[in-house]
Formats: structure tokens, sequence, C-alpha cells
């Protein structure tokens, strides 16, 4: 027995069983469960909210291998909640900023590094190359995908996400588990669940989410506890209240019910509805075109419908701000005889705008497709982004 | 309990039943209350629990017709049938990262 425990204790050097002696003191960890943890190979999918406190705790906790998926760049308005970021790293490559911050928590972890965006073409093949996979995405496509890819290749899919005051946990896809798909058979339609950068989200709730992802983690590693396999943790930061709903596997699901219609990656933007339909399209003004015509001095008239706070932090120079909320009060002072464009954050309320103009009987009235931020990154670089 | 509820039951056979609405996130926003309290024929199958839910709140309409729900807090498919005092929650995915 002794020979044994010496044996595996020699998998560690002399630092590393200091480093991990809180690890080792317990009895569902110790030396055993701390080789498991060192023998683990776990994918994190985004280095966004979710993905920076998991990813600390998984590199401290001696996660031998970590994948690190991501394509974006460290943006000030990250910080707020994404603290594997420092104000120093705004405009680097997220993932150059995220594994130099984890080979700081803990050397001895390797971390292997994506730069891409996780799509049909390459989650199967990264996937395949590690044993749990941690989503720390911030879209539907993104979450559908990495369900059906972890149904797939048989990988458990621990799933976290946050809007607001309130999160979600579950560990879905493990053996004879629910998967996220007999959960939500098919994604909402786009306006009727905005993202976080329209919603907000409080900052500290995905670091509870986060670290509850790494825990279940960690314990689907040591096969130890009861894990969030058929249960779906509810969060309400608010009232600080956690609720649970048990879940079961649904035998008509489409990926791992009996029939799977499902039976290789699909097109996951097309499946959520987040391309712009045609009817959309029709709708929308881009911002190259908007550019053109506010150079051609032609007569427009730009509606604003952000808020105070956002408008502050950036506008475009003519735009007259009436926000949402507003707008059906102050209808009244626009211009009705001129062609209206309205325009916001990402081009989702510009839309709502629109649909509440056009019933008032504006008919000449389209949605900067993108909004502001479209406007920064393609027309005004020099324009603060958030 | 069970032989109480059943007593009760048998005693009273109600045409209608009540149950209490959770909406969470989202959906809460969107109906402007959190809980609603609904009175359903008996056996009402949560779809038509929630063809009444959108019928009689605010903006109701605005929910979606097929969300996922939770009877007593495990997950249900549409046609389960409800019964007096069960509680039902209304979740919507979340995607935020």
């Amino acid at each position: 027995m002794s020979h044994t425990r010496n044996s595996e204790l020699s998998d560690f050097t002399h630092s590393e069983l200091i480093r991990y002696s809180r690890h080792l003191a317990l009895p569902q960890v110790g030396p055993t469960g701390q080789r498991r943890i060192k023998a683990a190979r776990v994918l994190l999918v985004g280095a966004g909210g979710l993905g920076s406190p998991a990813a600390m705790y998984l590199a401290a906790a001696g996660v031998g291998t970590l994948g690190l998926v991501d394509f974006d760049v460290v943006d000030l308005s990250n910080l707020q909640r994404q603290i594997i970021h420092g104000t120093g790293d705004v405009g680097r490559p997220k993932l150059e900023s995220a594994a130099e911050r984890l080979r700081d928590v803990n050397p001895f972890v390797a971390v292997e590094e994506f730069a891409t965006r996780l799509d049909s073409s390459n989650a199967t093949e990264i996937i395949s190359g590690f044993d749990i996979v941690v989503d720390g995405s911030d879209n539907f496509p993104t979450r559908y995908l990495v369900n059906d890819a972890c149904v797939l290749t048989g990988k458990p899919y621990v799933y976290g996400s946050v809007y607001r005051f309130e999160g979600q946990a579950s560990v879905f896809a493990a053996t004879d588990g629910p998967c996220y798909r007999c959960l939500f058979r098919e994604p909402p339609p786009p306006h009727l669940v905005p993202s976080c950068s329209e919603g907000g989200v409080v900052g500290v709730l995905p670091g509870i989410v986060g670290s509850i992802q790494a825990l279940e983690a960690i314990k689907l590693i040591l096969e130890e506890g009861e894990t969030l396999v058929g249960r779906l943790a509810l969060i309400d930061a608010l009232k600080l209240r956690f609720r649970e709903l048990k879940l079961r596997r649904d035998p008509e699901c489409s990926v791992c019910g009996e029939h799977p219609s499902v039976r290789q990656l699909i097109d996951y933007e097309a499946f959520c509805g987040a391309e712009a339909t045609v009817a959309q399209q029709a709708m929308e003004i881009t911002v190259g075109e908007l550019a053109q015509r506010l150079e051609s001095r032609s007569d427009l008239l730009l509606v604003d419908v952000r808020e105070q706070y956002e408008w502050e932090i950036c506008r475009i120079v003519g735009a007259v701000l009436v926000p949402l909320g507003e707008l059906q009060a102050r209808m009244r002072e626009l211009d009705g005889t001129k062609e209206i464009v309205t325009l916001c954050h990402l081009g989702i309320r510009s839309l709502v705008a629109l649909e509440i103009l056009r019933a008032a009987g504006f008919s000449r009235v389209r949605s900067l497709q993108g909004g502001i931020d479209a406007w920064a990154r393609q027309v005004e670089p020099t324009m603060a982004v958030y | 309990m069970w032989i109480f509820r059943l007593f009760f039951s048998s005693m009273q056979s109600p045409s209608s039943i009540s149950v209490r609405c959770r909406l969470f996130a989202r959906y809460a926003e969107i109906v402007g209350q959190d809980e609603v309290t609904l009175s359903l024929q008996r056996d009402a199958t949560v779809a038509q629990a929630v063809a009444v839910l959108r019928q009689s709140v605010p903006d109701g309409a605005r929910l979606p017709e097929q969300p996922m729900v939770a009877v007593n807090q495990e997950h249900a498919l549409a046609g389960q049938v409800l019964a007096d005092g069960d509680e039902i929650a209304l979740l919507p995915p979340l995607a935020g990262g």
C-alpha cells in the first residue's frame, strides 16, 4: 500500500507536492486523484467571462493540459468580468493574454492554443483531442455546435451561461445523461434572447458560473461526488437563490435520441437564424452605404436608439439620440418626410425601433446593420468601441 | 399525502385547477412579472398551460409557443398533464458567456 502511494507521489516534483498539498489532503483527491487531474486534458471554448475563472481554477488545480479556443481580442469593456485579462492586455489576442496568465498561475500546465473560431469544419478534430469540454462561449450557434460535437465524439459537455443576473449550469452529453438539445430543442428567435452586450451582465456572475464549471470538470476527472449530469442549476444572483431542475433524456432528441436526425455537424449559423434573412436585409442599410449617403449629404435622419451612457461613449456626427424606451412618446419630434436610419450598438434594438416606426406610419425607415460597432470598425476606426 | 389528495379530489372533483407559473430571465422581463397564477381546466397539459399564459398576461404572445417548461422542478414535455397546485416554470435559454 505504502509502495503504491510512494510510486504515485513520484510523479510529482517537490514543488508540485507543496503546490497541491491542499488537494493531496482531501480523501476524495489524494495522490491518486491528483495524478488523474495531471493526466487530464480539458478544452475551454472561449476565454471570456466564464472561461476566465474556469481556466484559472483548472490551471491552479493542476489539470495537465488545457486547450483554449478563442479568436477575439481583449476589449476594454471585457475587463468588468473577464478577470484573466488585465488593463495592459487591451488590444492583444485573448488567447495570448490568457495563456500567459495561465502559465503564471501554474507553469506545470501545458496550454494548447487554438486561435480560431470553433466551427463545423474544425470542432470534431479539436474536441477529439480532449477528455472534457467546458463551454464559455457567448452565442447559440457555438453552444449547439459544442453540444452536438460532444455527443458525437462522446465527450462530456460542461455547460454554463449567463444573462444579466441569471445563470445556468449543467453537465450534458455524459453517459446516460441528457444533452443541451434534450432541453432546448431549437434555438430561440434572435430577438427573444439578447446577448450580454445588449442586455448587460453583472460582472461577478460569470465568475460564479465559470467556477461551478471548473468544479464540475474536476469532479468528472476524479469521478467523485455528484455532478450536474441530469440537473440544471439555476442561479438568481439578484436574490441569491440557487434552484435546480431535474432533467431527463428526450428519447426524441435529434442528436442523442433513439432515432437521431443529426449524425454529423451542421451549419449552426443557419440553424440558429444568426444570418440575416432576406426580409431582414431589405430593412437594413450597411455601414458602407450609410457612409456614402452621409458623404453625398443626402437627406437622412439618423436616429440613435441607444441609452445616454452609450451615447457618451461614442456617436455618429449628425445623429439624434432617442433611447428605445422613449421612442413611442417622442416620435412626434421626428421629421416624417425624411428617410430615417435607426441605429444602436449591434443592430438589434434598431430593428425593434424600425418596427415601432413603421407601425406608426413612417414608411422610409431602415436599420443600420451591425450598429455603431460595425461603423466604428469599418468606417471610423478612431471611434471608441465597447 | 396522496391518500389525502385522492380523498380531497374525490370529494371536491373540481372542474378547474390552479397552477403557479414562474417565469425566468428574459421571459419575466417580457411580461413584466416573474410569477402568475393560472386557472386551468382539469387535466390540462403543459402545452395548454402555456397557451393560456400567452393569452392572459400583457405581451404574453411574445413568449415562444413551445418554451422549455419544468413542472415541480422537473423538465416536462408538452403533453404532460398538470394537477391542482403544480408549479410550472418557463426557462429561456441563455447564451451569454
